[in-house]
């Protein structure tokens, strides 16, 4: 099968390793670009979320490089993105396009479904085969996820500017040619080694903000336009609340999800509404107790679970005392808006942070 | 108690009334949406939110100096594998933390998913919430709000508008009484005689006269027969629900889809309006399939999306030229099959 799928950060390499082992042909999607998403948007429902314009988007252009099947995921509700496979589907064949849609739900939640769909992607490989390669991915994943860890803490104390980010493409090319489990992790620690010899300044001391909300915004940097480089190259060191092996984990083998910021979410909310709506409010209480300067909320406008955790973050950032950011992002949102709100929030959070300082110096003086 | 008039109010509120009121305590509406419920809505709801949950601020603050408790239940599942709206279940959470000086809010948890009997063990938590305890009281006012259910639910079956059954309550008529006029709404008729015309979406978008311009009444002024997802019924449902390849998650948007596939197989309607709110989550995809099912029946499909700033005059145009479209169709038809 030629099979495409959507564009997601850096899983993208995984996924096409993966089917690479399985036998198939994987249709690489391109990195979404305005045209990607213009394509989506053209053909998708005006108040669908972006993740779905630019899948939507992806797909066409996948489609028109002859994949004849598309792989795609998502949970079983109450989230709109489980839909989306059978939406999607619609909205194709309508076009006149007519690609196998192969739509993977969680496999605890839809055991029976999940196994059809493997045995389908699995084709003849063996069930042996199939490990290996999972095997393989994982290990893959471990590693883009260790050098995006590195990355954010190196980006703001980096001596030239984008030093880290051309290590860490370097980085992924390394890890993209590498194919058996050794070439792997070879080329793992080479590219962690590429990141780690980036020159830095051993006296900055930036800002720290979790980036919580839905996870194909906070995941795919197209669609949150680059904030992670906007905010390192700011001097702020950020951490997501979704990282892809933490969220395999918690949401894609377990039913529970990320018990640690849902249980700190239950005083304030307390019912599971889908999407990741009550992680973030959990997440805004970590990142508090954790000492965070800020968090900013990332959500495709239209959202429902983001709206509804929305609407708790003026109180949670009361109570706690750290400030939220919220963006919704659309395709009308520009890079420079993000841009302009990120500059005033990250002054706003070096003022607090030296008001704090003074405040606390002040009080160790009286107390001589 | 008082009970906001948004929402699922349309769907339960009879039922509700009618418990709380056996029960010994008294029901209190919120006055029917005007311009001051819904800016005063917009004011404390986040921006993102769509309008029938600004709404839905709007009616609790009309509410909140008048009553002792506020009811605001937590709806989490009709049943199966389906729930309702995200912002259902985040609902009690959102106005608790919207920053409004508020009365103790009742917020029970309603799951008719798993254990049979979700709905009594709902009901006796609301009730032993009002600190009514005694088990045959709570059985006796459960007996009774049921079965006032099950007549509300026959009423619009036939047809009548909720408005005209809340305004009945209001002036202490028994639902029994209604029942002359919901039979002498017109059942189904054949379709040569007259426009009938769907009319689909969220109950608290439909039948809220101000906030959707009123379409249904405007349609049927007219002369075209508006059918909604309410006369729909309970089995017809249920094997709608079988057809597509995959339904949606939440309830209300099952009922918009399932009423649109049965009006569609029974030929029962000329054209169908899909009424939605401006960046509604769910109708985003339930929009789409609709248009696409009605695409393949080849039906005249309307979407009219209503927000804080609609204006009737914007709606009245638009339907009003559907309906001359759907006139030129039906006369077309009929000069076809004469000769």
């Amino acid at each position: 099968m030629k099979i495409g799928y959507g564009h997601m950060g850096t899983l993208t390499m995984v996924v096409e390793l993966l089917l690479e082992e399985l036998g198939h042909e994987p249709v690489v999607p391109h990195r979404p670009t305005r045209q990607t998403l213009a394509l989506g948007a053209k053909y998708a429902p005006e108040f669908a979320c972006i993740p779905f314009k630019i899948v939507l988007g992806t797909y066409l252009e996948c489609l028109e490089r002859g994949a004849d099947t598309l792989l795609s995921g998502g949970g079983y509700g109450p989230c709109r993105a489980g839909m989306y496979g059978e939406v999607h589907g619609r909205i194709l064949r309508d076009l006149g396009y007519n690609p196998q849609v192969i739509f993977l739900f969680p496999p605890l939640i839809k055991p029976y479904h999940f196994f059809k769909k493997v045995s389908l992607l699995k084709g003849r490989c063996s069930w042996f085969h199939l490990a290996r390669a999972i095997r393989k991915a994982w290990t893959k994943l471990t590693f883009l996820d260790q050098m995006e860890l590195l990355s954010q803490t190196k980006r703001p104390r980096e001596l030239t500017r984008g030093a880290t980010s051309k290590a860490f493409e370097r980085g992924l090319t390394y890890l993209h040619q590498a194919k058996s489990l050794n070439e792997i992790i070879e080329a793992g620690h080479a590219a962690l080694a590429e990141l780690d010899q980036v020159p830095v300044d051993p006296a900055a001391d930036p800002l720290k903000v979790g980036i919580i909300g839905e996870i194909y915004v906070q995941l795919e940097p197209f669609a949150n336009h680059y904030i992670e480089e906007t905010l390192g190259h700011l001097g702020v060191e950020v951490r997501r609340s979704i990282y892809l092996t933490s969220y395999t984990r918690h949401d894609v083998l377990s039913t529970k999800g990320d018990m640690s910021s849902r249980s700190l979410a239950m005083p304030y909310l307390n019912q599971k509404i889908g999407g990741h709506g009550q992680n973030s409010v959990g997440d805004v209480i970590r990142y508090a107790k954790l000492g965070y300067n800020g968090v900013v909320q990332l959500a495709p406008f239209s959202c429902i679970p983001e709206i509804v955790a929305k609407s708790l973050m003026p109180y949670l950032s009361k109570k706690y005392g750290i400030p939220v950011l919220t963006l919704f992002i659309d395709e009308q949102t520009g890079p420079t808006g993000i841009q302009t709100r990120l500059e005033a929030f990250v002054d706003l959070m070096e003022q607090r942070r030296a008001q704090t300082r003074e405040g606390a110096r002040m009080q160790t003086g009286s107390a001589v | 108690m008082g009970m906001p008039r948004a929402l699922f109010y349309y769907t339960y509120y009879p039922l509700w009334k009618a418990f709380v009121e056996a029960l010994g305590a008294e029901a209190v509406s919120s006055g029917p949406t005007n311009k001051e419920t819904l800016d005063a809505g917009i004011r404390e709801t986040v921006n993102d939110a769509c309008i029938p949950i600004k709404l839905y601020h709007g009616h609790v603050l009309d509410l909140k100096d008048r009553v002792d408790y506020l009811f605001v239940p937590r709806l989490v599942s009709p049943g199966g594998s389906y729930t309702y709206c995200p912002k259902f279940l985040g609902l009690p959470d959102m106005i608790r933390h919207a920053g409004m000086e508020l009365p103790p809010l009742i917020d029970t948890r309603l799951n008719l998913r798993g254990l049979p009997g979700g709905l009594n063990r709902f009901l006796r938590a609301t009730a032993a919430a009002l600190d009514f305890r005694n088990p045959f009281t709570q059985a006796r006012a459960m007996r009774h709000a049921l079965k006032q259910y099950a007549l509300y639910q026959e009423l619009l079956l036939g047809g009548l508008h909720p408005q005209r059954v809340f305004e009945a309550l209001e002036r202490g008529a028994s639902l029994e009484e209604l029942k002359g006029e919901a039979l002498a709404a017109p059942p189904d008729r054949p379709a040569e005689e007259g426009l009938r015309v769907a009319l689909l979406g969220y109950p608290y978008i439909v039948f809220d006269p101000f906030v959707s311009a009123d379409v249904y009444h405007r349609l049927k002024h007219m002369g075209a027969a508006v059918l909604t997802t309410e006369q729909v019924p309970a089995s017809a449902m249920r094997r709608m629900s079988r057809v597509l390849p995959q339904n949606c998650f939440w309830h209300y948007s099952n009922r918009v889809c399932w009423a649109a596939l049965y009006y569609i197989e029974r030929k029962a309607v000329d054209g169908i309006i899909h009424l939605t709110a401006y960046a509604c989550g769910p109708d985003a995809m339930v929009d789409k399939i609709l248009e696409l099912e009605a695409k393949k029946a080849k039906l005249p499909y309307l979407t009219l999306t209503i927000d804080e700033h609609t204006g009737t005059g914007g709606v009245q145009t638009r339907i009003e030229a559907f309906v001359d479209m759907l006139q030129a169709r039906q006369e077309k038809r009929l000069k076809e099959a004469a000769s």
